[in-house]
């Protein structure tokens, strides 16, 4: 029998999949038949390596050569080069943007060297509908372990000492939370894997999901141990296709292995989960409205206490925790919590998962210790800002959190750094902002969504909002005052105080750190009318700079609401008359200027 | 599919697909293991470098050494194939020229297992950047 010699690892996240993955492992697999190697080399489907920016990843193994936007006809090229003749395809290799020099081995681009995968561990190395992968490396040796040799409190116990904190977003003590249903007696409980992954720009769950499902579905299994419950529930949003797909598949290998089901690996412990599928509602992250929309009633949450833990799904203690919470679950329980507490800061344990967006180079999903700072995240792992331009902010915690500046660069970020500093963890959205983004408007984006999101069952939420809103609009359309920058105040400190649920008591924090960071920029809109980022459309003019301008007519010919006429000016040097803008008829689409062949026409 | 009934049951599972995964696991971090390159051009191939790395890799796999094997392409030695490099953490690479099944063995018998050097070395005298 021939060996296999290389494995050829293709990514298959949702990511990678839309630009023709699928297409690149099908040809693998045909190419590779034809030319006799099938037995030689084995085409893996992974999940997400995170290095999206770059997407679709080939990786080739053993030795590790990372091969970026590859393309189905690039597939022959490298079978020939690389398979057969051993060398390497240097166009497809990573091009470090600094020495602009080709990376081969994934270890060493900037990347990934400051990274550390405990959650993200199998994503983009093991086939995730293929249960023996999991297996072999290691996997359900931790349920085993639990079942096996510890008491239910030894496991609370356990994940206490780990420091594990929620990974959706406040940081709740894992085992705490834990211990709080445990104590609960009742005939039946539940274990609750909240997928509601809703922020904008989020992926972290997804791409767990797709990459590592029975890390989940063993977590959450401990979990049922650990508290006394026999049932799991994930709640996923339908628009997540590809990440239920995974974990179906992952729980129906589960099952037919006897790793769910009735007498898990002899020991009489009974645990089976199923899937409920939310449509896609922000507060349904909120675990009491989640609970609700699972119970086919309205998503909308109630007040806490009770929680959860008391009276969660059907009346029954339920444990709600996030998805990237479960991943670390089985790996602390195999190498023990003591090694998870020696990884991340004084207060937060661990690593964290972002979703590095925005005007960032290496857009992507990154995993790095808690402690690491905002400057290595954006300038070593995300490869700095798009184009060589400045850095502004960086906003994480999503509709939830804030804007961090350059100032706060060299913070250590965890839970309570990002707390202190006006902004907060949320799930692990991080978007990247350069001088092109305008802080107003970023804040009336946020709070846009909120708006849009919020269920409307308490007053401060839906009203309080929209009236803040109102005000972001009236400061970006020019007719701004600075009382309504107080006014912004006043209504966002009500809205944190008497919001019913953590989405309301949240919303306000873009706005206000946005107020704290950035006045300036706000002042300018108020009093000078001015955006300086150019994003306001209603304070900005488009100019015609009446001695660049040739006359050629060309802006004329694009405005759609034939705004533009000639002068009777003729610039030294010219032979047509210049052209001219009228403000009141223009609706500033910026067609004249992107059609402007002479930068004749600029914003003033 | 069995079912799974304890862990015993579970870790020889692990124990049986892990093979599967070796040279993902072993790609890991390939520093800390012996390397062995294989030049694998058209003179490499022609001269029975295929079947030699076959044979390399069971053998590896028989006296229970972690190697992890790639295919490189031509390095030179035409006059010596099969060639292959084979690197020792902490040494410097050793080019073996002339490899055959037999000789394969003795590299990995001899010379990675106890450090005694074999015959067909051929002396590299050029710098890699």
């Amino acid at each position: 029998m021939t060996k296999i010699k290389t494995h050829v690892l293709c990514c298959g996240g949702t990511g990678c999949k839309a630009s023709a993955s699928d297409e690149i492992i099908s040809t693998f697999e045909k190419l590779l038949k034809e030319k006799g190697l099938q037995d030689e080399v084995q085409v893996i489907r992974t999940g997400c390596f995170g290095f999206c920016e770059k997407g679709p990843i080939v990786k080739m193994l053993p030795d590790n050569t990372f091969y970026t936007q590859v393309k189905p006809e690039d597939v022959e090229k490298i079978i020939n080069e690389h398979i057969i003749k051993g060398r390497k395809v240097t166009d497809l290799l990573y091009l470090d943007p600094e020495n602009k020099q080709h990376v081969a081995d994934s270890k060493h681009m900037g990347f990934y060297k400051k990274q550390l995968r405990i959650a993200l561990r199998n994503c983009g190395f093991i086939n995730p509908e293929d249960i023996d992968e999991y297996i072999s490396r290691g996997g359900y040796e931790a349920i085993a372990k639990v079942l096996g040799e510890m008491t239910p409190q030894q496991v609370i116990d356990e994940i206490t000492k780990s420091g594990l904190r929620g990974r959706g977003g406040a940081g709740f003590p894992t085992g705490v939370k834990w211990g709080l249903c445990a104590k609960n007696q009742a005939d039946q409980k539940y274990v609750i894997c909240n997928a509601d992954e809703g922020d904008p720009g989020a992926f972290m769950d997804r791409s767990i999901m797709e990459g590592d499902p029975n890390s989940i579905i063993e977590a959450m299994a401990i979990c049922g141990y650990a508290i006394g419950a026999t049932k799991g529930l994930v709640y996923i949003r339908a628009e997540y296709p590809l990440a239920i797909h995974r974990l179906q598949v992952a729980i129906a290998q589960a099952r037919e292995y006897g790793l769910l089901g009735d007498d898990i690996l002899g020991s009489g412990f009974n645990f089976d989960i199923e899937l409920r599928y939310g449509a896609g509602a922000f507060v349904c992250g909120e675990e009491t409205a989640l609970i609700h929309s699972m119970e086919g009633k309205r998503g909308e949450p109630t007040l806490k206490p009770p929680f959860p833990a008391v009276s969660g799904y059907m009346a029954k203690p339920s444990n709600v925790n996030n998805v990237e919470t479960f991943a670390n679950i089985p790996i602390i329980i195999t190498k023990g919590a003591d090694w998870f507490a020696s990884i991340g800061s004084e207060k937060s344990k661990g690593t964290k998962v972002f979703a590095l967006a925005g005007q960032i180079n290496n857009v992507g999903l990154i995993e790095v210790p808690m402690g690491t700072t905002l400057r290595d995240i954006i300038y070593e792992i995300g490869g700095g800002i798009k184009g060589g331009r400045k850095f502004k902010a960086v906003q994480t915690g999503g509709p939830s959190g804030g804007c961090l500046t350059e100032k706060h660069l060299d913070t250590a970020i965890d839970y309570d750094s990002l707390m202190a500093a006006g902004s907060m963890m949320g799930s692990g959205g991080m978007v990247v902002m350069d001088d092109t983004s305008c802080m107003v408007a970023i804040a009336k984006f946020y709070l846009e969504f909120t708006c849009e999101e919020s269920c409307g069952k308490c007053s401060p939420c839906r009203i309080g909002n929209k009236r803040m809103l109102e005000i972001l609009n009236k400061i970006t359309e020019g007719n701004g005052t600075m009382d309504d920058l107080q006014e912004l105040r006043n209504l966002a400190a009500v809205i944190k105080d008497t919001a019913l649920c953590g989405l309301g008591q949240t919303s306000p924090n873009p706005v206000l750190s946005t107020l704290d960071n950035f006045w300036d920029e706000y002042v300018e809109h108020v009093v000078d009318k001015k955006c300086r980022a150019g994003v306001c459309k209603k304070l900005m003019n488009y100019v015609i700079d009446k001695d660049k301008c040739i006359g050629c007519g060309k802006c004329a010919k694009n405005c759609p609401a034939e705004a533009i006429s000639k002068t009777s000016y003729i610039a030294e040097g010219h032979k047509l008359p210049s052209m001219e803008i009228d403000t009141t008829k223009c609706i500033k689409c910026g067609a004249c200027m992107s059609g402007c062949k002479f930068d004749a026409i600029s914003v003033k | 599919m069995a079912k799974v009934k304890s862990l015993a049951e579970l870790k020889a599972m692990r124990e049986k697909l892990q093979s599967n995964l070796d040279l993902r696991e072993k790609s890991n971090n390939p520093d800390a293991l012996v390397q062995v390159k294989v030049a694998m051009a058209t003179c490499g191939i022609a001269a029975g470098a295929k079947q030699v790395m076959e044979h390399m890799m069971e053998k590896a796999d028989q006296l229970k050494l972690s190697v992890v094997f790639t295919q490189t392409g031509c390095m030179g030695y035409c006059h010596a194939e099969p060639t292959i490099e084979v690197k020792v953490p902490g040494k410097d690479p050793i080019v073996f020229g002339h490899v055959d099944n037999k000789r394969a063995d003795e590299i990995l018998e001899k010379y990675v297992m106890n450090n005694e050097l074999v015959e067909g070395i051929i002396p590299v005298n050029y710098e890699k950047i």
